[in-house]
């Protein structure tokens, strides 16, 4: 392994550089770097002395979390990217998160059979809250948007998208392009959609409305309902899930498309 | 807190919540222990206390012969249930409480606990409690904007050295940039320095790494040799309790195995899915078992090779068009499903 910086010619080269430096008055990022260490350690003294008075704060109260983020994000610091960061380790900010995070993934992975891996922030919000129990800190919506956020580092289609004035939450790696999107948002006012209310309002060939219909269907976000009166009924489970007042198996899942 | 006293779960006026645990119900006759297990593994914390005061509200035993009680700790929580407690000792913030004054209604403070009477008292104590609230937050909000004037400091610092070492002014040792990567890991920036060196993690992630090496090699042998990293994510973090690894920290520790010689691998598919898998489980053998099924059924969806082999579904359709992507299996793509057949071409 070549060691840089060592032998009496380096070292030579270096006093040379280093006396160049210190003419012009410039400070070499080494020296800087040692000085870092020191600011370093007063900057974690600010934060603990913020902590013993503050912690409470962040983890009551929502609002407040909000203003943190919304700082954090104008100077350039991520207080979530790391459990080992300060920011986690002393106010605790990491562990809220990254247990959101868990019960996250948890209620996904739960409805997955019944949605397709597509659910609303809001049955999200009240399922999470159902999870955590009654003596568990409030969350809030936008709590779980920035923890989604986060998740998506680990690949697995994490994302979210915009429907209805919310959001739609996507936990599988279906592909959804535009035009998904679009059909998405218009099912969103009764829960379902059908071919003929696409081509009015969105001005599409059949084609392309069925096209993305089938795609639907086969990632397992859509069912149909053959048998509606009129034309078929393209339901999206994600949208009517507090309509079903039971769960639905995934045999009974699986019956339901043609 | 400075005593312990049976209550109920609310608050009273001048307590704050430091943190809830879930406590299991005591029923009268059994012990005042939350586990009678002799388990060596099983954490035990003694609180030695005073004798109750005269005017101690009654619980559920009227004495004891015992001058403490201990606390034991199933699974987890000792550890930042004695922070907590000491924390709690230490400042004592019991002292620092404002004091209700009481109402005038001719009899006086009574030792302990100063409790205000009737409508008028709530509505005081609530006021009283809304106006330290307010107090509160807008000094916490003052306290935030100093310390993110600190924090926005160190940021510029961090930038103006990343800068230095892209323009090559001094070159600094390997030693240093793993410690200026450490320092931008503690303050949650971005790493901006372009060049990598040998790994992309720090000590931290190197340690995280080949703890998570012992740690996942039951779970993936469980299910068949490979996980998704979001279970892997909420195994690990359900396991922790406590000081939580963020999805970065996961990914970032994955991606070491290799050069850490450790026997996972972490893993991208196609589709954009990160697994982690053992090394030993190699792909010929998955691709192998992956036709054999298929033929063996005539054909497959990935939700019945899932229920075949216990994998999930997510994973099951991984393996399948992977081994669709090798040649060993083609696919029927129809409304009612993605089925794969043996590729006979």
């Amino acid at each position: 392994m070549h060691r840089r910086g060592v032998g009496a010619g380096a070292i030579a080269k270096k006093k040379l550089a280093e006396a160049k430096y210190k003419e012009r008055g410039t400070v070499l990022a080494e020296d800087q770097i040692a000085q870092m260490s020191k600011q370093l350690e007063t900057f974690k003294t600010h934060l603990e002395e913020f902590a013993s008075k503050h912690k409470q704060e962040i983890r009551k109260n929502s609002q407040f979390r909000v203003q943190f983020q919304e700082m954090c994000a104008t100077i350039g610091v991520d207080p979530l990217a790391s459990g080992k960061g300060f920011w986690s380790e002393m106010l605790g900010v990491g562990d809220f998160y990254y247990e959101l995070g868990v019960q996250i993934i948890e209620v996904c992975l739960a409805l997955k059979h019944r949605n397709g891996g597509l659910i609303t922030l809001d049955e999200l919000h009240h399922r999470v809250l159902k999870g955590r129990g009654k003596f568990a800190q409030d969350v809030s919506q936008d709590d779980l948007v920035r923890a989604i956020k986060k998740l998506k580092a680990m690949g697995n289609g994490f994302g979210m998208i915009p429907v209805g004035g919310s959001y739609l939450v996507q936990s599988v790696p279906a592909e959804l392009n535009m035009d998904h999107t679009v059909v998405l948002q218009l099912a969103e006012k009764k829960g379902y959609v059908t071919v003929s209310e696409i081509r009015d309002s969105l001005k599409w060939e059949r084609e392309r409305a069925c096209h993305v219909l089938d795609h639907l269907l086969k990632e397992g976000l859509a069912w149909l309902d053959s048998q509606a009166e009129g034309e078929p009924q393209y339901w999206l489970p994600a949208l009517f899930s507090e309509l079903l007042s039971r769960d639905i198996t995934p045999e009974e899942a699986n019956q339901m498309t043609p | 807190m400075d005593r312990f006293v049976w209550a109920n779960g609310l608050l009273e006026m001048n307590e704050t919540l430091v943190i809830q645990v879930t406590i299991c119900p005591l029923f009268p006759g059994h012990v005042l222990f939350l586990d009678l297990k002799k388990s060596p593994k099983i954490a035990k914390i003694v609180i030695h206390l005073h004798p109750a005061p005269e005017n101690k509200e009654p619980g559920p035993y009227q004495h004891s012969k015992y001058s403490f009680i201990k606390l034991s700790f199933k699974e987890h929580g000792q550890i930042e249930f004695y922070r907590r407690l000491t924390e709690e000792m230490t400042q004592k913030r019991w002292e620092n409480t404002p004091v209700l004054q009481p109402i005038p209604t001719g009899i006086g403070p009574k030792a302990g606990r100063t409790r205000a009477v009737g409508i008028v008292g709530i509505e005081r104590k609530l006021e009283e409690k809304r106006k330290e609230t307010d107090k509160n937050i807008s000094e916490a909000f003052e306290d935030l904007s100093k310390l993110m004037e600190k924090a926005k400091e160190m940021v510029e610092v961090s930038k103006s050295i990343a800068n230095k070492i892209k323009d090559k002014q001094g070159d600094i040792t390997e030693d240093e940039t793993i410690r200026f990567k450490s320092y931008l890991l503690s303050m949650g920036i971005a790493n901006p320095v372009t060049r990598e060196t040998h790994g992309s993690g720090t000590q931290y992630h190197i340690q995280l790494a080949k703890q998570l090496g012992d740690m996942l090699q039951a779970p993936l042998e469980e299910r068949g040799g490979m996980m998704a990293l979001t279970e892997v994510y909420c195994l690990v973090n359900r396991a922790r309790g406590m000081e939580l690894l963020s999805p970065e920290d996961l990914v970032n520790a994955c991606k070491m195995f290799e050069s850490l010689k450790l026997p996972l691998r972490l893993r991208v598919f196609d589709s954009g899915v990160m697994v982690v898998q053992l090394q030993s489980h190699s792909e010929e053998e998955m691709i192998a078992s992956a036709l054999d099924n298929v033929s063996d059924k005539g054909s497959l969806t990935a939700e019945e090779f899932a229920k075949l082999l216990g994998l999930s579904v997510l994973l099951a359709k991984e393996r399948l068009l992977l081994a669709e992507k090798m040649g060993h299996l083609c696919r029927d793509d129809s409304v009612e499903g993605l089925r794969f057949y043996p590729n006979l071409f």
